[in-house]
């Protein structure tokens, strides 16, 4: 499938702030499952940008750096990106860090009991199964509801609520699968959502699978990523699989706006 | 009863390398003694050398109690010592470099996969990152203790920041001045050198996109950290610039120190804050300490962080278990230095063991440091050894376990005159293009009688210590 990406954040700081840093994960990630077709553009309104790497997960990432005084900024991703079905599977990434990394704990996807309880309730023949039944608990205990819950909500608080969105579920369902001794990995990236939960800012989770390598599960719309997926880039948890993250210098109301299109491109 | 070995005396004999301290003890008149001892006091308050414990309270500013009784190595001596330390030196090198990129130790089974990777030291943000020369750590400080003439074991290695460097710069320079006649009579082995070694260590891992001369600074978290003065201090001795987070800045490809005369490229920082705090945007949001955006110009290859984050998973306590493998696995050598026996207490059957026999062991905290959080077991009271076993249950993965050293002796300045006191040593090993070592390093002394734990934050103080020349 053809997807085009039409991404545009907007950070407003009032009064202006001294200057700004960002650091992106902003670029498809180059694997079997997806290939950007020519260019793939980001643009930081005043922006300098550094060198691009790519980093031990295989993510590019890039630093900017804005002069102060900074009143307002503006990052644009644009691009078109040729996708292919993968059974959910991520194929032919290249990475340096070793699945079993993924298995430690951050404070938004630390376990409390009820997490605990919800990870001992999946049952699967093998590591497959399992995680495709701990992505079906997750999906049944918390119910896709936006605006309940916001970026500092952490796995335990969105499953005593009972509702979430992509970064809940994903959330949760790292949790349970670490501790089923699975690691497991937040991933963001984009939804071509026609007719699918969420927006066309995703997150969805990935699980170290032996044998099969990592697989996604997108617990909100209780499928694998496939064509409709594009994949950023991934980490412990959504702060350090953010796409975009930033500081200010200086002391100031910060707001942000985020409009995301996605939409299937003609051949 | 435990003997112990006496640096000094043996059998009753002087041992050679103290043959002129011997005369120089007896000689000395207990008042000139006690001058010297206040003069050596004036000194140190006056160059400002002190040393804040953490959560002890009482005075911030208080010295270390210094030790005029000099402790001291022979040539030969010295020269395996030598090749010990830059033997693990180079060991815990090639660990890091191994295990941030295809980990064969791990794939060799030489070590668990487990306690690498899902160590909390282990930074996935530089996995696959190959620091300038490959290397990680750039000071390696070794903590060893000496049980007999030729018995020296291995307590921990220090592969972050070890500290502790101006105490032997500073103990060496009182010593001069205050007693020249020693440094005529016996042929000392110079240590000043250390300050311009290290400076041209760092420049050595300078990175690609630095063109020239690199521009030095050191990165310190500011007065309020115990290790301030130590800062400053090396920061004056390598004529470089001591920098705090808010005095750097990125742009572009590079980091940049604000100046008078405008921005100032950075090229090689060496960091005495430790990882987490070092960048906002990969590590600790919260962190105010270090430099946002540092570690993308640090992994695209504009400014060399020393030491490398992620050094710390070779320094932590369990990992340190596996050195001597390191040794044989990278260099195809056998360790030079020993590692004292250890008990894991995350292990069933070790834990058993430990528990049993807490009374006659060193039970620590994997991750503690400074002597706090320890216990040991012979100089313990029945509640304490309850306490720890109470604390190992709980939390097992948490604690290992030693047998207690029979720790060396040296000659100590106290109230009755001059009596044995339990020492141990730490050498800084610097790695850069090159291994160098400064004959000498920090000697820590127990100067309670009959006290084991020489931590300045527990009653420990330092003494200069001597390499002779041949």
């Amino acid at each position: 499938m053809r997807l085009s990406v039409e991404h545009v954040t907007t950070y407003r700081y009032d009064p202006p702030v001294r200057g700004v840093v960002q650091s992106h994960r902003l670029v498809p990630t180059e694997c079997l499952n997806q290939t950007v077709i020519g260019d793939w553009v980001v643009e930081v309104s005043g922006g300098i940008a550094g060198a691009p790497f790519k980093d031990g997960a295989g993510d590019m990432i890039r630093g900017w750096s804005l002069r102060g005084p900074v009143q307002e900024v503006q990052v644009t991703v644009r691009g078109v990106v040729e996708t292919r079905d993968q059974a959910g599977v991520l194929r032919g990434l290249r990475e340096g860090i070793p699945p079993l990394a993924w298995l430690g704990e951050t404070a938004p996807t630390a376990p409390n009991p009820a997490l605990r309880d919800l990870a001992a309730a999946g049952v699967g023949v093998d590591g497959l199964a399992l995680a495709h039944d701990l992505a079906r608990l997750v999906a049944e205990a918390i119910t896709w509801t936006p605006g309940c819950t916001d970026a500092a909500t952490t796995a335990a608080e969105a499953l005593a609520l009972g509702h979430g969105v992509c970064q809940d579920h994903a959330h949760a369902l790292i949790c349970a699968a670490r501790l089923r001794d699975l690691p497991a990995r937040y991933v963001s990236g984009y939804l071509f959502a026609e007719g699918a939960s969420g927006e066309a800012a995703h997150a969805w989770a990935e699980v170290w699978i032996e044998g099969l390598g990592w697989v996604g599960f997108d617990p909100a719309n209780r499928c694998c990523p496939d064509e409709r997926y594009i994949r950023l880039g991934c980490g412990m948890d959504a702060e350090a699989a953010a796409p975009i993250r930033g500081v200010a210098r200086g002391v100031a109301a910060e707001s942000m706006q985020i409009a995301v299109a996605v939409g299937q491109r003609q051949q | 009863m435990t003997t112990y070995f006496n640096e000094m005396m043996d059998k009753g004999a002087v041992r050679a390398p103290y043959a002129q301290l011997q005369g120089w003890v007896e000689q000395m008149p207990a008042e000139l003694r006690n001058l010297k001892q206040a003069e050596a006091e004036a000194l140190f308050r006056r160059i400002g050398i002190t040393f804040a414990v953490y959560g002890e309270g009482g005075d911030p500013d208080r010295l270390i109690p210094f030790d005029m009784f000099p402790r001291v190595f022979a040539a030969q001596e010295w020269f395996r010592l030598e090749r010990g330390i830059k033997q693990r030196a180079r060991a815990l090198n090639a660990f890091l470099a191994d295990v941030y990129d295809r980990g064969e130790i791990v794939r060799a089974g030489r070590i668990p996969a487990r306690l690498v990777y899902l160590n909390e030291a282990y930074e996935k943000a530089v996995a696959g990152f190959r620091p300038p020369k490959g290397v990680f750590s750039h000071i390696v400080g070794i903590d060893l203790v000496r049980t007999g003439p030729d018995d020296f074991f291995v307590l921990e290695d220090n592969c972050r920041t070890p500290s502790g460097v101006s105490y032997m710069l500073e103990n060496r320079e009182i010593m001069m001045r205050m007693f020249p006649e020693l440094f005529a009579s016996n042929r000392i082995q110079p240590v000043e050198a250390y300050p311009e070694i290290l400076r041209r260590t760092l420049a050595s891992v300078a990175p690609k996109k630095c063109p020239g001369e690199p521009n030095i600074v050191i990165l310190t978290p500011g007065h309020f950290n115990s290790a301030y003065y130590e800062h400053s201090f090396l920061a004056d001795m390598m004529g470089v610039e001591l920098v705090e987070g808010q005095d750097l800045f990125v742009e572009g490809e590079h980091v940049w120190m604000r100046t008078t005369e405008g921005p100032r490229r950075v090229d090689v920082i060496y960091r005495r804050i430790d990882d987490a705090f070092l960048d906002p945007l990969c590590f600790r949001p919260d962190s105010m300490l270090g430099v946002p955006g540092l570690m993308d110009i640090y992994r695209s290859g504009g400014v060399s962080i020393c030491s490398a984050p992620g050094a710390g998973v070779a320094d932590d306590k369990a990992v340190y278990t596996f050195v001597p493998e390191m040794v044989r696995f990278y260099l195809g050598e056998e360790p030079i230095l020993q590692n004292v026996p250890t008990w894991q207490c995350a292990k069933a059957d070790e834990r058993k063991y430990v528990l049993e026999h807490l009374g006659d062991l060193v039970v620590k905290e994997v991750h503690g440091s400074g002597g706090y959080g320890m216990l040991v077991g012979p100089k313990s009271t029945k509640a304490e050894i309850e306490t720890f076993r109470a604390k190992i249950t709980d939390d097992p993965d948490n604690y290992i376990a030693q047998p207690t050293l029979a720790l060396s002796t040296v000659p100590t300045f106290v109230d009755e005159g001059v009596a044995p006191r339990h020492v141990d040593l730490r050498p800084y090993c610097l790695v850069g293009e090159r291994i160098e070592l400064v004959p000498g390093g920090l000697t820590r002394v127990a100067l309670r009688e009959g006290s084991l734990v020489v931590n300045s934050s527990q009653g420990g103080g330092v003494k200069d210590t001597w390499v002779l020349a041949e």
